[in-house]
């Protein structure tokens, strides 16, 4: 195995992590704080996906798409907060699983109604549809800039939870939420909001991902598994932990799937590699899940109590 | 006494379902129409599986996400022989069974060392990882599954056609049904319901609860690929989408719809769920945009389920007693 491909592969689990971070810091935090069992995060990033489609279509331009994609999503999050989840807070995890269960089939087919069962294409913005020269190896532009933007996403967060008011009250309302509200601060509100504010991460998501993935009824549910594995392995609740396991799981997914049937070949016959190969990378993340919880069921980075 | 008990609406309708899928068979000879034969077998079979699942999450309080693996591996168990030409039922069912078995030992074992929203998302992991494995095996037909040629023959029970799977089928479940019965007040199931309220106070009391919810998923699984392997021999078809995340999910759906943890819960979630999925496609082909809120409304609502609603019916209301209270005081009487 060459270098090269070695770098690009790794860039390319790095994009995926980003990726995947985006998804799971809202639902780690909407499991962590309300507990509560999102399944219907996969929608919001399928909608916000959409979203940026038409808006991309009707503009051309990528920046209104991206920003479309985010405001649909915070306000479709905040609406169904309102309706549907903050109803179901103090119920057991089997009807969270229920609900949001029945608004997945719900948005996908809305989805298959209103845009049809085939996949949209969307365009690489054309700022950055070149590639980027790294000591003479090309990368292309776009993934280089979803990695930078996962980062400062990344870094943004991070701020507002530990240096903001708001975040201060997040980080409260996670330990003892009756105490928060019984100091005078709107305790349903605040929950709006950070349910709100974790639908329009996974927008942004499905809006950045668009030009990489086709856009299609269902493109929201293999993602929010991975999610959900990169949640239960950094601790459920934990935005930091949610970072580090999003990229262990983006790099240990793309390398595996780009070097397990190669290093297979070479200890078994061909045909059993080629059989074996792609099945175990495939699998790869949910064997890391399932040795992680098996030897520290709390997750790699639980979040510190107390 | 048990004459009364058995007049109740909350039994009594579901002994009618029984009599109802019984005569099934012979209504739909004698109208020339197979497919209630296929339509009904369906029924019938994911009521089997929402029993298994039933037993797990009803009375051990496990949320299992991943009953499709069961069901999945119950298929590929008669699949996979009969793509080797190997049609002895035997053959199936013991590899059904060690299949099951063994994999819902395994990812008991590792599950049931979290609890909770992680247990929920193990549980799915596991089942997507079969789900994956299953297609990426390329030899035995990878994403677009396989035909089932040869289809499980006992002895003389073939069940290549769909009218002996039906009556196969139709025996296993109220079989099921009678046991799940018989377990959910046997010693074995009150200390499975009691971990599902207070583990602790299970293990306070000398008994292990982690080694009843272990068999309980072991057995819950075993039972789903049983009701896989009588899927495959209906369709004489597997593919993985038997294993996909969402049929895991409609299997809650089914046994909460039902009314969970209650005996007949599955029978009636399972006939009530793909009634209701005929009848929308009939109407519309965009039938799930109108069964996705009416699963949200059914969470929203509670879980009482079916077998709430008919238990309602079983007390007389105090005053004003309307005709269906009334057939059941007097056979109360009697």
């Amino acid at each position: 195995m060459s270098g090269t491909l070695l770098l690009a592969q790794t860039l390319n689990g790095l994009q995926y992590g980003v990726l995947l971070f985006l998804l799971a810091a809202g639902l780690t935090l909407v499991f962590g704080i309300m507990s509560f069992v999102n399944l219907a995060h996969g929608s919001l990033y399928m909608m916000g996906a959409y979203s940026a489609a038409v808006a991309r279509e009707a503009t051309g331009s990528f920046a209104i798409a991206v920003l479309a994609a985010a405001g649909v999503a915070l306000v479709l999050g905040m609406v169904l907060e309102l309706a549907v989840v903050s109803r179901l807070y103090r119920r057991d995890h089997l009807d969270h699983v229920l609900a949001t269960f029945g608004l997945v089939l719900f948005f996908n087919e809305l989805v298959r109604m209103v845009w049809g069962p085939q996949p949209y294409f969307v365009q690489v913005p054309e700022l950055l549809s070149g590639t980027v020269d790294l000591f003479g190896f090309t990368y292309p532009s776009y993934r280089f800039a979803i990695i930078a933007a996962g980062l400062l996403v990344a870094g943004g967060s991070y701020l507002l939870i530990h240096k903001t008011r708001v975040g201060m009250l997040i980080r409260a309302g996670a330990q003892n939420p009756q105490m928060v509200g019984a100091l005078g601060v709107n305790i349903r509100l605040l929950n709006a909001l950070l349910f709100g504010l974790g639908a329009m991460l996974a927008g942004l998501a499905g809006a950045v991902a668009g030009p990489i993935l086709s856009v299609q009824s269902g493109m929201g549910e293999p993602v929010l598994i991975t999610t959900l594995v990169v949640i239960v392995i950094g601790g459920i609740g934990s935005v930091s932990g949610a970072f580090y396991a999003a990229l262990i799981v983006g790099l240990v997914d793309t390398l595996g799937r780009a070097f397990l049937p190669m290093m297979l070949r070479q200890v078994a016959e061909r045909p059993i590699a080629d059989a074996a190969g792609p099945a175990l990378a495939s699998m790869s993340v949910y064997f890391l899940m399932a040795i992680v919880l098996a030897f520290r069921p709390q997750g790699l980075f639980p979040i510190k109590q107390g | 006494m048990k004459n009364a008990n058995a007049l109740r609406p909350s039994t009594l309708v579901p002994l009618l379902v029984f009599a109802g899928l019984a005569a099934v068979p012979l209504v739909a000879t004698a109208m020339d129409q197979p497919f209630y034969i296929a339509f009904f077998g369906r029924i019938v079979i994911y009521a089997i599986a929402a029993s298994a699942l039933n037993l797990a999450l009803g009375y051990g309080g496990l949320v299992s996400f991943g009953h499709a693996l069961f069901l999945g591996l119950g298929g590929y168990a008669v699949a996979m022989p009969s793509f080797m030409n190997i049609g002895d039922g035997w053959i199936h069912l013991v590899l059904c069974l060690v299949a099951s078995g063994v994999t819902a030992l395994i990812t008991g074992l590792i599950s049931l060392r979290t609890s909770g929203i992680a247990f929920i998302m193990i549980t799915l992991a596991f089942a997507q990882m079969g789900y994956f494995l299953f297609v990426s095996l390329k030899n035995f037909g990878g994403d677009d599954g396989i035909p089932v040629t040869f289809t499980s023959r006992f002895g003389p029970v073939d069940l290549g056609s769909p009218m002996t799977v039906y009556v196969v089928s139709l025996v296993v479940l109220m079989l099921t049904t009678w046991w799940l019965a018989r377990l959910r007040v046997s010693p074995f199931g009150m200390t499975l319901r009691g971990a599902q309220q207070n583990a602790r106070r299970i293990n306070a009391i000398g008994l292990n609860a982690l080694r009843y919810q272990l068999a309980a998923y072991v057995l819950s699984g075993m039972l789903c690929a049983v009701a896989g392997m009588l899927l495959a021999n209906l369709n004489a078809y597997v593919s993985p989408s038997t294993l996909s995340w969402t049929v895991s999910g409609e299997l809650i759906v089914m046994v909460v719809l039902g009314g969970i943890g209650s005996v007949f819960a599955p029978l009636l979630g399972a006939l009530v769920f793909l009634g209701l999925e005929e009848l929308l496609k009939a109407f519309t082909e965009h039938w799930m945009a109108i069964f996705g809120p009416l699963i949200v409304l059914m969470a929203l609502a509670g879980k009482r389920g079916i077998v709430g609603l008919l238990q309602r019916l079983d007390q007389p209301p105090p005053a004003a007693a309307r005709g269906v209270e009334s057939v059941h005081v007097k056979g109360e009487a009697g």
